[in-house]
């Protein structure tokens, strides 16, 4: 049994986020961070190895020094890893983005009883697009939200969070489940892991490796093959400063309710 | 299927659609909001804004559509289609879409939307905008927009202000930029958008009742569908709707040093201005509250009309969620937290002293109108 995790490396959006004046997002001064939700999908691959044995195959789409947070999951308990990295690539949207990850999924091969695991989104797009579109172009059955999750034989049981509840679906393998948070506890690296990650097998998909698969067509991926364009970037104008009141006292909360109640608010 | 790169963009005229989503036989909130944004879109495009319903007897839903703007809906009723399943709803959309070629189509970015919208466009062969926040298609409303809701200096951009596309503004990188995205060589422009966010229109029951109900053709089997609902379970406790709230006190890492005591005055501040409390991410990744309380990029979009922020720093992330409340009140110890940036009112304090403070001086300022 093979597992696939799908990884990104993101800016850290919940630190300092320094925006340049043509308004792009200035990445130079900012971390970056294993996506939070794909740690967890690490986890889920890890503990169905520990489980039942499978080999876990970390695989992510981005630039060449994404190498170190590839080394990292190997430390974690992953056994080979792979990095999608192509100029031919750049710009790529979600649509042009689950073709390409489709591709080399195909190349490392997913047999009948194979997983493949993704966070249901990464923290700088927030799109949650990219799990389903990789399922839709394999013909895999997806299960998105997941939060718990059993495998028995070739059936996986998953919990499937909804905004007022849950649903229990089962599936077969091969399949694509999308985890979120409250599925797992990342594990962390192991100091075994650590010792050995730079010697696991590591390897690069560029285009040349996958262009003879059809859905990697230069009119399918890229910045040119992507369905949708990026129109306009901009800030939001940061709203006018507000009141700031003296003291922290009764008087200070008598004038602030007596403000309130002036202009109607309560 | 659309062939790569070659949609005859002008073959579709089937007007702005409209995902219109039920759970057990309910209508979601989202799908009016969708409704009456989209019947913007469909005048400005001067064409048909249509719901699409897909369900097991869900034909009584269809009419109240209407009633906030929709000129048709197209009903797609099967055993199969009673609980939610990504493939028989991805199959069931795709061959209706095929057949009757909108060129706008709208889905609620609800959890089950999400899972939907991207296997939907992945098969038609065309783009999806994630969770957008505003839509246009004019050019003028578009530039209006701009104006007020960037800091560009709109007068000195060249646009084209022929451009029919669709424009999804969305927020990127946890709302430290916002981004429109345009998708000009597919059709149908496809769109998930944020529940709470496009405003839900006045009901007409004139309108309501010439609705027009279409039934279209489909094929769907048991074979079709590769995983099995083995229930669906609704949520024993009640859940905060923080969307529908006229207030909002939420709490953040500033009530670490007493969780318990902390939610408790946040929720007697609510109760005494009649709201609900929510949190921010600090307060959900702790477990100090449930998800639902969660306001921010990755919780809620909330615009009540009172909005307390108690301990909360301000990080972008949940500016995002809530900076577009009529009223903002920050309570925080840090003169410098970001928080205090978006308030209209800001008092530096000690939330566990300032807030019983505040309850006693709201109580009384009720009491004396």
């Amino acid at each position: 049994m093979k597992i696939i995790v799908c990884v990104k490396q993101v800016p850290d959006t919940s630190g300092k986020v320094a925006v340049n004046e043509d308004g792009t997002l200035n990445r130079a001064s900012m971390a970056t961070i294993t996506n939070p939700d794909d740690l967890n999908a690490v986890e889920a691959a890890l503990a169905l190895k520990d489980q039942t044995g499978a080999e876990v195959t970390v695989l992510c789409m981005g630039p060449p020094p994404a190498e170190g947070m590839l080394r990292e999951i190997l430390a974690r308990g992953a056994d080979r890893a792979v990095l999608i990295s192509g100029r031919e690539f750049g710009g790529s949207d979600t649509y042009a983005t689950s073709q390409i990850i489709s591709a080399a999924i195909k190349k490392i091969g997913l047999g009948d009883e194979d997983v493949v695991f993704c966070g249901r989104q990464a923290i700088d797009g927030d799109t949650a697009q990219v799990g389903s579109q990789i399922a839709e172009k394999l013909n895999l059955p997806q299960v998105s939200y997941a939060a718990d999750l059993k495998k028995e034989g070739n059936t996986l049981t998953v919990k499937r969070m909804l905004e007022d509840g849950y649903m229990t679906i089962q599936v077969q393998t091969p399949c694509l489940i999308t985890c979120i948070k409250e599925l797992n506890e990342p594990r962390y690296m192991s100091v075994a892991g650590i010792f050995d990650c730079y010697s696991m097998p590591y390897e690069v998909f560029d285009y040349e490796t996958l262009k003879d698969d059809p859905l990697v067509d230069p009119s399918t991926i890229g910045l040119k093959g992507s369905p949708t364009n990026i129109f306009k970037s901009f800030t939001p104008p940061q709203k006018g400063v507000g009141v700031m009141l003296e003291g922290s006292d009764k008087d200070t909360c008598d004038k602030l309710a007596g403000t309130l109640a002036a202009k109607h608010i309560i | 299927m659309s062939s790569f790169n070659s949609t005859d963009l002008a073959a579709f005229t089937g007007g702005v659609w409209v995902f219109c989503e039920q759970r057990r036989g309910k209508m979601m909130a989202t799908s009016y909001e969708l409704i009456s944004e989209g019947r913007k879109l469909a005048d400005e495009r001067d064409t048909e804004l249509c719901g699409i319903l897909l369900g097991d007897q869900v034909e009584g839903l269809a009419k109240e559509l209407g009633g906030y703007g929709a000129d048709k809906v197209f009903v797609c009723e099967h055993p199969l289609l009673k609980d939610y399943t990504t493939d028989a709803y991805t199959k069931v959309i795709c061959d209706v879409v095929e057949a009757y070629k909108p060129e706008v189509m709208l889905i609620g970015a609800t959890n089950i939307g999400r899972d939907l919208g991207p296997r939907v466009a992945a098969r038609l062969h065309t783009g999806l905008t994630a969770d957008c926040t505003h839509l246009d298609i004019d050019m003028d409303t578009y530039v209006d927009f701009l104006r007020n809701s960037s800091t560009l200096d709109v007068d000195k951009i060249k646009f084209d202000m022929e451009d029919i596309n669709l424009k999804m503004t969305r927020p990127a990188f946890g709302g430290h930029l916002m981004a429109t995205i345009i998708c000009p060589r597919f059709r149908p422009c496809m769109a998930t958008v944020r529940p709470g966010v496009m405003k839900k229109a006045e009901f007409d029951q004139a309108k309501a009742d010439a609705c027009a109900i279409e039934k279209p053709a489909f094929s769907l089997s048991a074979a079709d569908i590769q995983t099995q609902v083995l229930e669906v379970v609704k949520a024993t406790k009640k859940l905060v709707d923080l969307i529908g709230a006229d207030v909002v006190v939420s709490v953040g890492r500033g009530i670490s040093k007493d969780v318990e005591g902390g939610v408790k005055l946040a929720q007697e501040l609510a109760d005494a201005l009649g709201g609900v409390v929510g949190g921010s991410r600090a307060v959900i990744d702790a477990g100090w509250m449930s998800a639902d309380h969660q306001v921010g990029q990755t919780g809620k979009t909330v615009h009540p009309k009172i909005y307390v922020a108690l301990g909360i720093s301000g990080a972008i992330q949940h500016k995002a969620g809530m900076q577009d409340s009529e009223c903002i009140i920050a309570v925080n110890k840090n003169e410098t937290a970001p928080i205090f940036e978006v308030a209209d009112y800001g008092i530096t304090g000690d939330l566990f002293k300032v807030v019983p403070m505040l309850i006693d001086s709201i109580k009384a300022a009720k009491a004396a109108r």
